[in-house]
């Protein structure tokens, strides 16, 4: 178990230090020692200020300092500096951060139980109505990319039904912190949108899986010793259904930066996603780059956190 | 050796006929056995939901061949723009009627020629970028399935440095630094979409690699490269064929979302993501059909490949428990 | 390292060596138990333990024992398909123990197997006739149209119908598909077959079918066979001589028949107790040898003779000594056994009694306990 642990933090390491070299080479060395400060610069690019980002980032010297430099930087949590606002990358992903949080977790609590819950009642009461009705529902959001999906919630909720529908807004973001009503309000329709879509792979999962646990023999015998339905379902069923769910979530929730860029620039909700595409748009660069080195940490850890989880519940668990 | 007395005479339909528990033949005449590849097609056939997908997808893709007729027909070209009659008083779209079926866009363009034509765009791109994905994938898993050891741990490391990374970011990177083209963005949701593939396949090889057939071509001398191509390919096909067919709609709505922000295929070609794009600028102001008629194309289509791939996979594999039957 | 080695003339058994198509000395193969570690595993599966012998052109040698005592993993071993823990495999009068399997490939050509499984061993989504042209295609010998014409022509031989070559192997019955394989072993016109329990998943009466049609093909082709099996009727049909395999040892090696009739080792009379008589009248009179206990595990076999926790007249000697495969009681040089307290003839095992204490056997037999404080 140690062994296995230590060679796949080992392996998660590696991981991220291919990502820091190809987000360098990508971002950093594409554009041209010249380019990537004028770029840096932004704005503010006079040639005295050019030359002092020049010496700030070391663009002077051979490519692997500035390697490392920038490595060293990350290491000791700092993103870099953004020119273009005049601020650090650290202090712009802290404003960001919570609304890409509340966005993520919100939608995940919604697409967790809603995809689970419909999952079990179509594996219990299988070639029903019900279960038929939640299938195609399924298939069909999933088949509905997610910026079609907002802007159809948006025009369903916000345009059609007003005046009936005052209290949806749909562009913007309140911090909980400030008003816990209007932050809940602001969010529902992008939870929505994100959950919709991402809930149909769970429904489809948890039914698949719970079907093949509740044809075992084991749980014939659990019955046939009269232990309630309801008993069944939900200890044994739903425990062994409830490993391929967990992974998909921990997985889902590690790329969530990723999968919640559209929902962002559509609802205006200034999160991560958000600010990365207006990042591109200027080509802001450190700030790119430190945000896309944090994405990434997030999804190695996310991937991390579920291999451990399985080896700890899959004793037979191998090493790739 | 001693002889042991031999009861068929050595027949083979004679033997067919003695080994019992199989057709007995009658005359010379043997029962066909029929291929796996033959009882899932007979399968797929009679799955009614899957018929209707194909035959919807067929009808878009012959749209999307005869969009020039099409246009010719209804005498409005895709970038035509009627400034006169396409545009209303305030320069915003005028509504479906006799001249414009499906109304027009935000340039006075004729709505309808422009999402034929833009069926175009998104079946190119769904199947040229899924094969690319699929023919990378194959590659890499039977490479990293077979050869196993530091190829495998190679080529697993690479594919979770490209995980890591958020798809629509590099995306949207690479079409930023290099020049928006058709050709790029089949290439970047092609390159991109390769892992999952190359993770199904890789599975699928180790799980085949000590079948006996295996163990029996090595016996025979064959090179790994025969080995992969020879014998696993063919048996890694199927759950191939099943991903690819639900990784066309995948690519579809990538290229759709790339256009969405922007950054897929340059205007005034017709894709649909730009459309809905713009029309989500207007719709606020009434003009629905701007918004509706693509989204709905774009859904139909999605929606006709999910569906044929579901029951592609039902039919390649019957255990599934389908719901469609 | 010289790979191709001739063997020095003048061999243990005493024969003429160019009679000699395989010798097999000290063979030995360990599988690594996975313990799902990174490091060196502590554990082994001793698959085959030092096992030797040597089979002559033209003869069928069989190797008859329980599941899991070793001899598909020998076969296997011998045609290289694994790599060798340590011992030598002279094929030919070349040591092909150690070499590539870039220089193993050009000899893949005199050495072939016929595998077990008929289904599992043909790929089910390829087609009989391009099964059976592998050969031609892997080693360029043959192609288009002169690759057909001598598969179709490798099918009749076997018995098969040649407009079938386009079938796929699920078309066919069990049979038909083992006599696929072996159409497919003879492309070569190897020197050595290694028939892996040819017959063993098929009907007896196909058995006796795939039987003949290999008879045949031994005659015709001059073809040596080691004859792989766990039944001993159908061994003692085809073989000329038998080694009886035990936990990756060889207990006996004995010419056909007088195994048969005069076996030394406690295990073959067991195992021959066991075989069904037709006679029923005999059967009844027969006394049947059960054997205590499940096979040991290989992981950590038994201390000296590995078959004493079972043996009906194992004594304490069995349990320190490990016994050489040698001639016994007078037997001569073609007559081994590897036993302390061989069976003289007539000899009738129903009476043995061990002379080692029951707790030491049930001891011995799960592998946790022996005198000299456990093996690896």
């Amino acid at each position: 178990m140690i062994r296995y642990l230590s060679f796949r933090i080992g392996q998660a390491i590696l991981v991220m230090w291919a990502t820091t070299v190809v987000v360098f080479l990508l971002f950093f060395v594409g554009p041209g020692p010249n380019q990537v400060a004028r770029t840096f610069a932004g704005r503010l690019a006079t040639p005295a200020r050019l030359a002092q980002i020049k010496h700030d980032l070391h663009l002077d010297q051979p490519l692997y300092l500035q390697y490392l430099h920038w490595v060293g930087n990350l290491l000791q949590g700092n993103l870099g500096y953004d020119y273009y606002k005049g601020q650090s990358v650290n202090s712009v992903v802290a404003a960001a951060l919570p609304a890409t949080i509340s966005l993520v977790i919100g939608a995940a609590i919604l697409w967790i139980g809603y995809g689970v819950i419909s999952g079990i009642i179509s594996a219990v009461r299988p070639r029903t109505l019900l279960d038929r009705s939640f299938t195609v529902s399924a298939l069909f959001f999933y088949s509905m990319p997610t910026f079609v999906l907002g802007l159809s919630l948006i025009w369903i909720f916000a345009y059609k039904l007003s005046p009936v529908t005052q209290f949806f807004p749909f562009h913007g973001y309140v911090p909980i912190t400030s008003n816990p009503g209007q932050w809940f309000e602001y969010l529902i329709l992008p939870w929505l949108t994100v959950s919709m879509v991402t809930a149909a792979g769970y429904t489809r999962l948890t039914r698949t899986a719970m079907l093949d646990v509740l044809g075992e023999d084991y749980i014939r015998t659990a019955r046939s010793k009269g232990m309630r339905e309801g008993r069944v379902i939900v200890v044994h069923g739903l425990r062994s259904a409830l490993t391929p769910v967990v992974t998909l979530a921990g997985l889902d929730i590690g790329t969530a930066l990723g999968g919640v860029i559209i929902t962002e620039t559509l609802f205006g909700i200034p999160g991560l996603g958000w600010t990365i595409v207006q990042a591109i748009n200027v080509q802001d660069l450190p700030e790119i780059m430190g945000i896309v080195v944090l994405a990434a940490t997030f999804v190695v850890f996310a991937n991390l956190v579920v291999d451990i989880l399985y080896a700890v519940l899959d004793p037979r668990v191998r090493l790739y | 050796m001693s002889m042991i007395p031999d009861v068929t005479g050595g027949d083979p339909v004679a033997e067919l006929a003695v080994e019992g528990g199989e057709p007995i033949p009658v005359g010379r005449k043997l029962i066909q056995g029929r291929s796996p590849w033959q009882l899932a097609w007979e399968r797929l056939r009679t799955d009614r939901a899957a018929v209707i997908a194909a035959v919807t997808i067929a009808a878009i893709v012959i749209a999307a061949l005869m969009a020039p007729l099409i246009a010719a027909w209804v005498g409005h070209g895709p970038n035509q723009q009627f400034i006169d009659i396409g545009e209303n008083a305030n320069g915003g779209p005028v509504p479906p009627s006799g001249i414009f079926w499906l109304g027009t866009d935000s340039s006075g363009r004729d709505l309808f020629v422009r999402i034929v034509y833009g069926a175009r765009v998104s079946l190119a791109v769904g199947v040229l970028a899924t094969m690319i994905a699929i023919a990378l994938g194959v590659l890499f898993g039977l490479a990293a399935g077979y050869l196993g050891g530091f190829v495998d741990i190679f080529i697993a490391r690479v594919i979770d440095v490209m995980l890591s990374i958020p798809f629509l970011v590099i995306a949207i990177s690479l079409a930023t630094i290099l020049h928006p083209s058709f050709w790029l963005v089949i290439f970047v949701v092609g390159i991109l979409s390769f892992t999952y593939p190359a993770r199904i396949v890789r599975g699928q090889v180790i799980s085949l690699k000590e079948k006996e057939y295996i163990l029996a071509a090595r016996a025979l001398g064959a090179r790994p490269l025969r080995i992969m191509f020879v014998d696993l390919l063919p048996n890694v096909l199927a759950p191939v064929i099943v991903y690819g067919s639900l990784l066309i709609p995948a690519s579809i709505v990538l290229e759709a979302t790339l256009s969405f922000l922007s950054v897929g295929i340059p205007p005034p070609t017709a894709d649909w993501g730009q459309m809905i794009s713009d029309a989500s600028g207007y719709y606020q102001y009434g003009y629905w059909w701007y918004l509706l008629f693509p989204s709905l194309a774009l859904l139909i289509t999605t929606l006709a490949f999910n569906i044929l791939g579901d029951s592609v996979r039902d039919a390649l594999d019957p255990r599934g428990g389908g719901i469609y039957v | 390292m010289n790979d191709v080695n001739p063997v020095p003339a003048g061999s243990a058994d005493g024969s003429g060596d160019d009679d000699v198509l395989l010798r097999v000395e000290n063979l030995v193969k360990y599988f690594p138990v996975k313990s799902g570690g990174f490091f060196r595993p502590r554990e082994y599966v001793h698959a085959v333990d030092d096992v030797s012998f040597t089979v002559r052109r033209g003869q069928t040698f069989g190797i008859v024992g329980e599941t899991g005592c070793g001899k598909s993993t020998l076969g296997r071993s011998i045609a290289r398909l694994y790599d060798v823990t340590s011992g030598r495999i002279v094929f030919d009068g070349k040591d092909i123990s150690k070499i590539s399997q870039r220089r193993m490939r050009p000899l893949r050509r005199e050495i072939q197997l016929i595998f077990q499984d008929p289904m599992g061993s043909l790929n089910p989504r390829r087609r009989v006739g391009s099964i059976i042209g592998d050969p031609f295609a892997i080693h360029g010998l043959a192609s288009g149209a002169e690759r057909k014409r001598r598969v179709q022509e490798l099918m009749e031989r076997v018995g098969l119908n040649p407009e079938h070559f386009n079938r796929f192997p699920a078309e066919f019955s069990g049979g038909q598909r083992q006599r696929i394989g072996v159409a497919r072993a003879l492309a070569f016109r190897p020197k050595l077959i290694i028939c892996d329990e040819p017959v063993s998943a098929l009907d007896v009466s196909i058995q006796a079918q795939v039987i003949n049609l290999l008879a045949d093909l031994q005659a015709e082709f001059g073809l040596t066979y080691l004859f792989i099996a766990h039944d001993l009727s159908v061994v003692r049909h085809v073989s000329d001589t038998v080694g009886v395999m035990y936990l990756g040892k060889l207990t006996e090696v004995s010419p056909a028949d007088e195994l048969f009739t005069v076996p030394r080792h406690p295990y073959t009379g067991a195992l021959l107790s066991a075989v069904p008589l037709p006679d029923p009248d005999q059967s009844d009179q027969r006394h049947q040898i059960v054997l205590v206990g499940d096979v040991p595990s290989p992981i950590m076999p038994p201390s000296g003779c590995r078959f004493h926790p079972r043996c009906p007249k194992a004594a304490p000697v069995c349990v320190s000594e490990d016994p050489k495969l040698e001639p016994r009681l007078g037997d001569g040089p073609e007559h081994l056994a590897a036993c302390h307290l061989p069976m003289a003839e007539g000899e009738s095992l129903a009476e043995a009694r061990p002379t080692i204490g029951a707790t030491e056997r049930v001891v011995e037999a799960e592998g946790v306990l022996s005198p000299e404080g456990g093996k690896s």
